[in-house]
């Protein structure tokens, strides 16, 4: 079941996508760590920050952020997260954002510098940027200069996923945009802008947004055929994870199913090991 | 490979019984491994119906041996939303995911010392089996109950068997005293001499009697309840504010890092400010 991904070998194609997993140790308390193809972090910033999640029906909607982007900062995640991770035989993606290309550099310098990480995740995708001072690369060309940026202060063996939006419209575009900057594969999915019942700001995620992630993985896949691409969007059986792959990803993401089960991608991975 | 020996287990349950008292329903659920690991504060996460993505983290109310099926779990279910409604009308034998047991549970005194349980409404559900565990190491328990009305006070009658001394609060003054837990507090922890408090209720209440504690010279423990999405501690949805041993602020997680903080610990303006 190993697949080649960006220049890595995984063990197979399941990963945890950014987010979702929190910091690892969580998900190992369920038995739900050790096995996984990959291990995405949740976005790492300069800063520290937080954030807020809430449900919405049968989907997630998560609130938009609050003040800066969110979670544990640089500092705190190199001196307690990942040496943790870095001891598990789990290949560990750091899924970064920023707030300027500097930013960006900064974090792909201190990361390209520390020993277990496997890959880089840019996510170009927040799904509110605007409200929250995150880069704005709503246009692909700044996600391309964001994916250069990074390229530039980061080991040529460790590979950048560039995670872009599922906007149907621009995909094909964002996807050659950033592969041309330097990505070694393209992660369509995240959250997308969209409102509580009240109106606030907040992401849809989950079940809802699968069709349109896998629209975007077959335009991909015929426009751009040599692009490796992963798809993370309601991915919650072995055959949500079958259609991807069937349409042309390398690899999937689970997410917002593990928030529902934990053990959600451990089950997903010996449910696929079966089929074949 | 779904679970290590000590960590919490995920497993399909059964609804064994379901009993309707006052405002409230009482599952009973078949749930392995989840008794066998429970420490009274800790809560399970529930799935409610297909679906619905996020869980539902409810209160171990106790653990019943039930002949046939190793011990069970009773929780304590308030029909309150879309969510809790499902649960609350699942009939014996349904069959639900449960994640559990979650959370940090109550810390336990090393010595006999005078406790003080506070419960208001359903959230009561955690402080019985506590009783128990302070009983058992001789410490002297009084017990405050509250809830809105009548209905909403949970296991009134089963708390004068696990006390020394009970005093009801009901905001409508149908039973017992009249008003909310904070007019009451003070005068309770000085009779009973509390050295430990322990409070579980919404953050108005656990705030008005971590501070009467404060006051009082007594440690105090709050449970605090926030809406959690996945309950794991995976999604960082459930944001406590809290000051930690250090003296910074920080913002912690519910499930994880919680749901039981020292009282002197959480900011609560925070914690009432983000809603």
């Amino acid at each position: 079941m190993s697949v080649h991904l960006a220049g890595l070998t995984l063990p197979n194609p399941v990963l945890v996508a950014s987010g979702c997993g929190g910091t690892g140790r969580e998900l190992d308390g369920f038995g739900a760590f050790e096995g996984l193809g990959g291990f995405v972090t949740r976005s790492i910033t300069v800063g520290a920050g937080r954030r807020r999640l809430a449900a919405h029906r049968g989907d997630a909607v998560r609130p938009g952020q609050r003040g800066r982007p969110a979670e544990p900062g640089i500092d705190h995640f190199l001196a307690t997260e990942l040496p943790w991770l870095a001891q598990r035989q789990v290949a560990v993606l750091v899924s970064i954002v920023g707030r300027s290309l500097g930013e960006y550099a900064e974090l792909a310098r201190r990361l390209g510098r520390s020993p277990g990480v496997a890959g880089i995740e840019v996510n170009l995708s927040a799904p509110d940027a605007p409200g929250t001072q995150v880069f704005d690369v709503r246009e692909p060309f700044h996600a391309a200069s964001v994916v250069a940026a990074v390229r530039r202060d980061l080991p040529r063996d460790i590979p950048i996923l560039a995670k872009i939006r599922s906007d149907v419209v621009r995909v094909v575009e964002s996807a050659r945009t950033v592969l041309d900057a330097g990505a070694g594969a393209v992660v369509v999915g995240n959250a997308l802008p969209a409102s509580m019942p009240d109106g606030r700001p907040g992401g849809l995620s989950g079940p809802a947004i699968r069709p349109l992630v896998l629209r975007c993985v077959v335009e991909v896949h015929a426009e751009v055929p040599e692009a490796q691409i992963v798809a993370a969007g309601g991915v919650a059986d072995a055959r949500d994870a079958r259609a991807y792959l069937d349409a042309g990803a390398t690899a999937v993401q689970v997410g917002t199913a593990l928030l529902h089960d934990p053990t959600t991608a451990t089950r997903l991975v010996a449910d696929l090991g079966e089929d074949r | 490979m779904t679970q290590t020996a000590r960590g919490p287990v995920h497993v399909t349950g059964e609804v064994l019984a379901s009993k309707r008292v006052g405002a409230y329903r009482h599952l009973t659920v078949a749930a392995p491994g989840v008794p066998e690991r429970f420490r009274p504060g800790t809560f399970v996460a529930l799935s409610t119906g297909p679906g619905r993505i996020a869980r539902r983290a409810m209160w171990i109310h106790r653990i019943k041996p039930t002949g046939g099926y190793g011990a069970t779990i009773e929780l304590v279910v308030e029909p309150l939303g879309p969510g809790t409604d499902w649960l609350a009308s699942l009939p014996a034998g349904a069959r639900l995911e449960v994640t559990g047991p979650l959370g940090r549970p109550w810390a336990m005194p090393k010595e006999a010392v005078s406790c003080v349980l506070v419960g208001e409404g359903y959230a009561a559900a955690s402080l019985f089996p506590l009783a128990e565990r302070l009983r058992e190491r001789e410490c002297a328990v009084t017990l405050v109950v509250a809830g809105a009305d009548e209905a909403h006070l949970l296991s009134a009658l089963e708390a004068r068997r696990s006390a020394r001394a009970v005093t009801v609060v009901t905001g409508d003054g149908s039973i017992g005293r009249h008003g909310a837990v904070a007019d009451v507090i003070k005068e309770v922890l000085d009779q009973a001499r509390a050295e430990v408090v322990y409070a579980a209720g919404p953050h108005a209440t656990l705030h008005a009697v971590a501070a009467a504690a404060e006051q009082a010279g007594a440690w105090s423990q709050t449970a605090v309840e926030v809406p959690m999405t996945c309950a794991t501690g995976l999604c960082q949805g459930c944001a406590v504010p809290v000051v930690g041993e250090d003296g910074v602020g920080r913002m912690v997680r519910a499930c994880t890092d919680g749901p039981v903080f020292r009282g002197d610990r959480v900011r609560w303006d925070g914690l009432e400010a983000q809603g």
